[in-house]
């Protein structure tokens, strides 16, 4: 078989088998819960009937084994189960919760990849281009700076600077300063768009209107993932400009677009993908407090809920979800890599 | 160089001029001199090579002909004149002009060198097509013509190989059919043939010259060894720390070196040990066969005798599996048949389930000191612990062992707070030396331990070792690709080749012929120091 | 070896460990100055934060979301707790939870790491599998998972974080182990006869500890993070304990009305990290003693 397709195969059963152990983990979950979990979550007054008739509902039960093919099988149908939520005759199923809200996120996380890659990594070859000069030294700085903040201290001072162009020249310190200062930087902190600070959106939403609502966050996660992200490709380009055919090419006489274009990028597929996918898959978890901050309907902000309601089942369904896309993106990256790799692609 | 080819350009004008040339490295966060002051010249159709040890600034001189400086080097100061342009003059644009068209480039490492995405024939004409020389049809069909001329095989269809595919010697030739599309006036050969085995390297160098030859073009070859240049270069200069030593005639160098410094660089050819024969045997390897993974054999049916307080060398290209060897003895790789005894006694296959008392008696020096000494140790802790391990030696007792040893290795016992990274190359071997020493040994296993060091400093570490040997008695199972080393110091000869012994015998018995076929390509692929070795060995082949 | 290297120069004395880090020190950038300099800074705040705080951590106010004045120089919280109080506070809280949780992972990361790196085999491989697994759920996501079964309480919040985190630590003690263990010297001392504790200790910690001292850096700055981040969200540390993620998230509504006060935790978060960073980065630099492009 040729090499390529059988590696890909490889990758691709490991990455099944990964999700399959993964998907025992998050099911084991609701197996962990102490005993008296029903009795807290009913409340003192329930009567043993209804404590019996929860327990039944999710299934303690029955064996774990039966309970784990029963939810797989559910989930390959599109059912989730039912949220703790749900009260006799008002059953809210986990799949009708987390639909909209996915949506949402994949439309922030989608808008934030499309701002981010293309940015990050064209920083990063520029920085990687022109190391060690004042552009790189900046970037550097710069990005050290951003990765060390937490998100919500980005997606907050964002904020606090869109409220500054109303609040700002009626405040205290504005008034501390010199007239003149006040009065420049209150033009400058009018030049800053007046973005949403509350990213409040419903399936109503025109799409324009969506991404307008969405934009602080969108920058804020860019913000960070843009850093990351372009340290690494950085990183990477330097590492094969290093390379002795490199060095080869320059004393050949190709130009420096011949270089980059020719001789290394065919090389820097496989580097550039794990980054890129590396990067996407960190957006996973930086979604989670940004919609926290925002306000924003997505499926962060609910598993976040849900967590501290202690809701089971849509921490797991979530929990997959998250896993999942997470799981996908390496894979993706590690079948490029391995696609564009000319030993695997020539054999001997 | 001798003979004609169809010579399109005038023989003997000027091509390239060098003059006052100064290169600076940075390291250590400090510019350090790497090329002092050199002054060269090169007329068409010349071939100049340049010989000195590591750190000599050969190869900086090298790719300064060309007008560069290797990412973290720059020249400071000097002038370079080709064909009347002034190189350092000219704009990055003017100089990449000239690159690969006019001035051609051959790396050490033709693996590494080659960009593993392209096909061999795609990178070969890339320059005649980038320089807009020739359009892709005709460069391709030239380049066919270019692997036939190197003696590739399979001329038309190797360049639609990937590197990888293709093997070093082979990948060297047609990285010079490369540096040869665009007809330069001059090519930088830069040690291509040091990562080669002997006998892959004498087919190499035979097709450069022969293209060299016939293309009428001036080269600048860089190497460490004098026997390569002498085959190759109608001048030759010597450096050393960045300046000039001497330059002059291959023949006149050869003959008359003026300078003392150049008569150390063939230091270990005029080394000869006289061989004594055994009287009793040590080491006794009988019929064994080692895998690794269980599958691939490296070692087959080898049957070796180490008579004791002698030397035997074993001998082989790499893949021969003499460094297998090693690890058999030392019980690293446990064979998978076959038996050793030592000392008339069995030796347990596996490292595990030897006594301390036989592991004193083993012992095992590296080809490379930086690998084989912790970076975190003092020299006095690397020596201290085999005898603190072995004898149980404590305080003042140990103390004077450790200074004893130093003695015997000839270093002083100021060395003793020194970490690795504080002594040279030579130096470090000579700890390496004393650690073995101070478990008392009866059977050393030297592992190419010179082959990374210069030739003077192999000359006086192979005169340590045999002084040593002489003193103290033990035996050395020698392991080297170097057969000048093994003239120098052994008594007994085992010729590797694939994984079975192809021949033992006493020194005397081996270098005289009659020899077994191998013995005889590999023995006869050796350089020697006569600029007409080469000549004579393609022409004896040839009959 | 190329001839690139400089003519051989062997340095004459060797200088006393103390020594070498004082020059070392005397060459360091502005930027490690600076991070050194805060970081003391923060631990003689966390350290000393009974003795230096005006009031009590959990001291209740009459007047809530006060602004800044002589009696409150930051305001008080939503429940009327004085600010720097509990910014002070919530140094010692917030640093020692993640020193405690980094310290806990290394200790599970390196030890298993190193083990894997010198004895290969079955061990290492199943090590290594069970790290694959744990690495492809996000950690941020799964800590979310275990805190929503077994509670936020601050024993399983370390714990939790810290076993998560263990999984990359383990993958780079073992990198760093592996690249050491196939070392001559090590071999050299395996065929003395010594025994697996003094090959640990004697010539592999020796040598992998400039990475993990720098990993330790950046594993505290992203433990530290993920602490902030969960408390943030209200899954972390809990009230009444003080602590700065859970500072921000209480107080930010008062940004609305273009108040900075919330940033103020947020913001030593940020300086902190900033400044680890710093020196992780100097760190790097001095000890690899190597430019990125060789």
């Amino acid at each position: 078989m040729n090499p390529v397709a059988r590696t890909v195969l490889q990758r691709l059963g490991l990455g099944l088998v990964t999700l399959f152990i993964v998907s025992i983990i998050i099911f084991s979950a609701i197996a962990m819960l102490p005993g008296d979990f029903a009795r807290a979550m009913l409340g003192q007054s329930a009567t043993p009937e209804t404590v019996a008739a929860f327990q039944r509902e999710i299934g303690i039960d029955r064996p774990p084994v039966e309970r784990y093919f029963v939810w797989v099988g559910q989930m390959l149908h599109g059912d989730f189960g039912s949220s703790f939520a749900s009260r006799t005759g008002y059953r809210r199923t986990v799949a009708e919760i987390i639909a909209p809200r996915l949506y949402n996120t994949m439309f922030l996380a989608s808008m934030t990849a499309l701002i981010a890659v293309p940015l990050a990594l064209g920083l990063g070859i520029l920085a990687a281009l022109y190391r060690n000069g004042w552009f790189d030294r900046l970037v550097n700085a710069v990005t050290l700076t951003t990765i060390s903040f937490p998100e919500f201290f980005v997606a907050y001072m964002l904020a606090y600077l869109v409220i500054s162009r109303d609040t700002f020249i009626g405040s205290e310190f504005a008034q501390s300063l010199p007239h003149w200062l006040a009065l420049s930087l209150n033009w400058i902190l009018n030049a800053v768009p007046k973005f949403p600070t509350l990213s409040n959106v419903n399936d109503q939403t025109p799409f324009w209107e969506h991404v307008w609502r969405v934009a602080l966050p969108a920058i804020t996660l860019t913000l960070v993932i843009v850093a990351h992200m372009m340290r690494m490709t950085r990183a990477a380009i330097i590492n094969m400009l290093a390379s002795p055919y490199i060095d080869m090419a320059r004393l050949k006489g190709m130009s420096p677009m011949a270089i980059v274009l020719r001789h290394a990028l065919p090389n820097a597929w496989a580097p550039i993908v794990t980054v890129v996918a590396f990067n996407l898959a960190y957006l996973v978890v930086g979604v989670v407090v940004v919609e926290v901050v925002f306000v924003y309907p997505g499926i962060g902000q609910l598993m976040v809920d849900a967590v501290k309601s202690r809701d089971v089942p849509v921490v797991q369904a979530c929990a997959l979800i998250f896993a999942a896309t997470y799981i996908l993106l390496n894979l993706t990256a590690d079948v490029i890599s391995i696609a564009t790799n000319p030993r695997l692609l020539h054999p001997r | 160089m001798k003979g004609s080819g169809p010579a399109s350009r005038e023989k003997g004008k000027d091509l390239l001029q060098i003059r006052n040339l100064h290169v600076e490295g940075f390291s250590d966060e400090r510019w350090h001199p790497i090329v002092r002051g050199v002054d060269l010249a090169l007329k068409r159709g010349e071939v100049l090579g340049l010989i000195g040890e590591s750190g000599a600034g050969k190869s900086t001189i090298g790719l300064a002909a060309m007008g560069y400086a290797k990412p973290g080097c720059r020249i400071t100061r000097g002038s370079i004149l080709f064909d009347g342009i002034d190189l350092l003059a000219l704009s990055e644009t003017g100089r990449r002009r000239l690159r690969g068209s006019r001035i051609a480039y051959v790396a050490q490492s033709a693996a590494a060198s080659f960009n593993p995405a392209h096909r061999l024939l795609d990178q070969t004409v890339e320059t005649v097509v980038a320089h807009g020389i020739a359009s892709r049809e005709k460069a391709n069909r030239s380049a066919v013509d270019l692997y036939r001329r190197l003696q590739l095989p399979d001329p038309e269809t190797i360049g639609f190989r990937y590197p990888h595919q293709v093997a070093g010697g082979q990948l060297q030739r047609a990285m010079t059919a490369m540096a040869m599309a665009c007809r330069p006036d001059l090519i930088v050969f830069d040690e291509p043939t040091t990562a080669l085995d002997v006998t892959t390297q004498v087919e190499v160098l035979a097709s450069i010259r022969n293209i060299v030859e016939e293309f009428n073009t001036a080269a600048i070859y860089v190497t460490h060894d004098l026997a390569v240049v002498a085959q190759m270069a109608d001048r030759i200069m010597v450096l050393r720390h960045g300046l000039t030593v001497e330059e002059a005639e291959t023949r006149q160098m050869l003959a008359s070196p003026s300078q003392e410094y150049t008569k150390t660089l063939w230091a270990v050819r005029k080394l000869a040990k006289p061989e004594v024969p055994a009287d009793e045997y040590l080491l006794t390897i009988d019929n064994v066969t080692a895998a690794y993974a269980r599958t691939v054999k490296v070692l087959q049916n080898v049957s070796i005798k180490v008579p004791r307080g002698r030397t035997v060398a074993v001998v082989g290209e790499s893949g021969s599996g003499k460094s297998t060897l090693a690890r058999v003895v030392t019980g690293l790789l446990p064979p998978l048949s076959g038996s050793i005894s030592f000392a008339g006694q069995a030796l347990s296959k596996a490292l595990k389930t030897r006594p301390k008392e036989i592991l004193r008696r083993i012992q095992m020096i590296y080809q490379m000191p930086d690998n084989a000494l912790n970076p975190r140790q003092t020299v006095e802790e690397v020596i201290a612990r085999p005898l603190e391990f072995y004898l149980g030696l404590k305080g003042a007792q140990r103390d004077r062992r450790i200074g004893e040893l130093m003695h015997m290795v000839e270093m002083s016992e100021t060395y003793l707070d020194r970490l690795p990274a504080e002594l040279s190359g030579g130096q470090k071997q000579r700890v390496c030396i004393a650690r073995a020493l101070a478990a008392d040994p009866e059977l050393i296993i030297c592992d190419e331990i010179t082959s990374a060091l210069d030739q003077i400093v192999q000359e006086e570490i192979l005169k340590l070792l045999m002084r040593l040997q002489r003193e103290l008695g033990m035996s050395y199972i020698f392991i080297t690709h170097d057969i000048a080393i093994v003239r120098a110091i052994a008594d007994e000869i085992v010729v590797m080749h694939q994984g079975k012994v192809v021949e033992q015998g006493l020194k005397s018995e081996i270098l005289t012929p009659p020899h077994a076929p191998y013995t005889e390509r590999l023995l006869s692929s050796v350089p020697e120091m006569d600029p007409d070795w080469l000549t004579r060995l393609l022409a004896s082949r040839r009959m | 070896m190329t001839s690139y290297e400089p003519i051989a120069q062997v340095p004459r004395l060797r200088r006393s460990r103390a020594t070498r880090a004082k020059t070392a020190l005397k060459k360091a950038p502005f930027s490690a100055w600076f991070g050194l300099l805060v970081i003391l800074g923060y631990v003689i705040v966390a350290v000393f934060a009974h003795w230096i705080a005006p009031y009590g951590e959990t001291q209740v106010f009459s007047e809530a979301f006060a602004p800044w004045s002589q009696q409150f120089k930051l305001g008080t919280d939503q429940l009327g707790r004085d600010m720097l109080t509990r910014l002070i506070y919530g140094a010692r809280n917030t640093i020692g939870i993640a020193v405690a949780t980094t310290l806990l992972s290394f200790a599970v990361g390196v030890s298993l790491g190193l083990l894997a790196a010198l004895y290969r085999g079955w061990l290492d491989q199943i090590l290594s599998r069970a790290v694959d697994v744990l690495m492809s759920i996000p950690s941020l996501i799964f800590a979310l998972v275990l805190l929503s079964i077994f509670g936020s309480s601050i024993t399983s919040l370390i714990i939790i974080i810290a076993l998560l985190d263990s999984t990359r630590v383990f993958r780079l003690a073992r990198a760093v182990g592996l690249n050491v263990a196939v070392m001559e010297y090590v071999e050299v001392a395996r065929l003395r006869g010594e025994g697996p504790k003094w090959i640990v200790a004697k010539e592999i910690l020796p040598n992998v500890m400039p990475p993990l001292v720098a990993e330790f850096g950046l594993r505290f700055c992203f433990v530290f993070l993920t602490i902030a981040a969960l408390s943030f969200l209200g899954v972390g540390i809990q009230p009444p304990t003080a602590d700065w993620g859970s500072m921000v998230r209480e107080n930010a509504t008062l940004i609305t009305y273009g108040d900075v006060t919330p940033l103020l935790p947020a913001g030593a978060i940020a300086l902190l990290t900033v400044s680890v960073n710093f020196v992780v980065d100097w760190f790097l630099h001095a000890t690899s003693g190597l430019r990125d492009e060789r």
